[in-house]
């Protein structure tokens, strides 16, 4: 069903990723996809793929959530690597036709699949070891400095956090809405793809009503509440940095120093 | 002779999963022909995903549901054709409309199972009849009707399919008590002229008794009691233990009988409680 995608999902536990402060956590993300996508020799490859995989042992989650997590975009890197394996400039090992592959596209392959893999795999480890407020949270913090710009934030913020609240709502109401349909003869497996979306039409309605019926519930209750944005607005839970925050931090600026050294050192293939 | 009957049948939510759960456990039940069978339990206790297996929504994890002898699962590419037999009407079904018009609307269970022309037209219609849904309704937007009437449009959607076995899930959930009352006219009314099976969901015990020849008990996945309203009601304890209650004018009438007025046992309705009473008055020359 609907509900088997593990992307996004948040699976609550107590390992140390857990415990991490969830700023530090996104600008550890933040850091480890700049981290990947400037590793241009093999070795440096290998420094970011064995930092990612300790991070994820670490986790407290469970390996096959990572590997279901993958299985969704298994296809785009089969197509993406395939892509690359016949741009690559220089002399071709293997020619066939109009096809050419040279040693050079096969780096590129190895190189372009493995960071699509990384990246994943490193954004997978912070929705599912950060719940969705803490996220959202982390978010608006760390975007405050852009008040400057009269940007708002803390709107920015709320709006964020009531589209990942009513996610698994509308999945529910999907499933819901799916089973009615199909109780009243609505065939949405059998038929050529213009069929199927054709199909999905009974389905799309009446979950958009609701979403719009929703909203409004939603927004008339703020009002009731007297909401009215960020101005002055404590909060419950305020975040604080401890000394395993420091911890990510280092581990982070380790794995840095790993990586230029390893770009410097070792002959870059990309 | 039996239109549906299970065997064995359970399902188990999530399983490989630290979420597994079993709804429906080891269930066996046989239900005749043109019977109305009341379907109670706690919130929670696995009568929605029962009922989902009736018409093949849900498939059973094991056992099996046999629709005139026939396992419905034999030819899972047919599973479309049980759900035209056995008809579901969901809780709070009025979410599910989505048609530009009334009409239409009802009609979409009907063109799925292939009706055409006249006959699409006459189905509608009666259906809308069945339901106390008038004509000038048909060609407005489902949106702009009322909850009640909405409700009215969903429940002859399911009906225009004309199933053998209808299925209703709290059709009364949400509405006042008059369009409640109308209601459960208006399915009884459809059951005597149509004279198939019904299945009832609900937290109304009133309501059970009034429609139900059985009633089925169910507590933690697990089928109670299968016995005749009288029956099912008159063990108030054990009822009480699994958190239901009997209808409130059968307690009353316990109550009294406890106090020394001798009324007879089992009476569930208000209209058996009014004969009861006119009867006991009218013996000690009262009235």
């Amino acid at each position: 069903m609907i509900r088997d995608v593990a992307l996004g999902q948040y699976i609550p536990g107590n390992g140390i990723v857990h415990r991490t402060d969830p700023r530090v956590k996104i600008l550890l993300l933040i850091a480890f996809i700049v981290f990947i996508f400037c590793s241009f020799s093999f070795v440096s490859l290998g420094i970011v793929t064995a930092a990612v995989a300790v991070i994820i042992l670490l986790s407290d989650v469970s390996l096959k959530l990572y590997l279901k997590s993958l299985k969704v975009i298994i296809v785009i890197v089969l197509i993406t690597s395939l892509l690359n394996l016949f741009y690559g400039t220089g002399d071709p090992i293997f020619k066939w036709g109009f096809i050419s592959v040279t040693m050079a596209g096969v780096y590129r392959a190895i190189f372009v699949s493995v960071r699509i893999i990384l990246l994943i795999l490193i954004s997978s480890c912070l929705t599912f070891t950060t719940s969705p407020t803490d996220l959202t949270d982390a978010i608006e913090r760390l975007m405050k400095p852009l008040k400057v710009f009269h940007i708002k934030v803390h709107e920015i913020a709320m709006m964020m956090t009531i589209a990942l609240r009513f996610v698994p709502t509308l999945l529910e109401e999907t499933d819901k809405i799916m089973s009615a349909q199909k109780a009243r003869g609505a065939d949405m497996e059998s038929g050529g793809i213009i069929k199927k979306i054709k199909a999905m039409t009974p389905v799309l309605i009446p979950l958009f009503v609701s979403a719009f019926r929703r909203a409004y519930e939603l927004a008339m209750a703020m009002e009731c509440r007297c909401y009215h944005g960020g101005q002055g607005r404590t909060r419950m839970k305020t975040l604080h940095m401890k000394g395993s925050d420091c911890v990510g931090i280092i581990y982070a600026a380790v794995v840095l120093a790993g990586i230029v050294l390893g770009n410097i050192f070792f002959t870059a293939v990309i | 002779m039996s239109i549906i009957e299970t065997k064995n049948l359970s399902f188990t939510y999530g399983v490989g999963t630290p979420f597994e759960k079993t709804a429906v456990d080891d269930l066996s039940v046989s239900v005749n022909e043109g019977e109305v069978i009341g379907l109670i339990g706690h919130t929670g206790s696995g009568k929605s995903t029962f009922v989902q297996m009736l018409n093949g929504l849900i498939k059973p994890t094991s056992g099996e549901v046999l629709l005139d002898g026939i396992n419905i699962w034999d030819k899972p590419k047919e599973i479309r054709k049980i759900r035209f037999r056995v008809g579901m009407v969901f809780q709070y079904p009025e979410y599910q409309l989505f048609e530009e018009t009334v009409r239409k609307d009802i009609a979409f269970g009907a063109i799925n199972k292939g009706l055409s022309g006249d006959e699409l037209e006459a189905t509608v219609r009666k259906s809308a009849r069945f339901t106390g849904l008038s004509e000038d309704l048909l060609e407005k937007s489902p949106f702009d009707l009322s909850g009640g009437e909405k409700r009215r449009a969903a429940i002859a959607g399911v009906i225009a399919m004309d199933p053998d076995v209808l299925v209703l899930d709290e059709p009364t959930a949400g509405l006042d008590p008059m369009g409640r009352d109308l209601l459960l006219s208006q399915i009884i009314q459809y059951h005597q002229e149509r004279k198939n099976t019904v299945f009832f969901v609900s937290h109304s015990m009133e309501d059970i008794a009034r429609v139900a020849d059985r009633v089925m008990v169910m507590n933690r996945a697990k089928l109670v009691m299968f016995d005749t309203p009288r029956n099912v009601f008159a063990r108030v304890d054990e009822l009480h233990e699994i958190g239901l209650r009997v209808p409130q004018i059968t307690r009353i009438m316990t109550g009294l009988r406890e106090k020394g007025h001798r009324f007879s046992e089992g009476i569930l309705t208000v209209e058996q409680a009014f004969d009861e009473i006119v009867d006991r008055l009218k013996r000690e020359g009262k009235i």
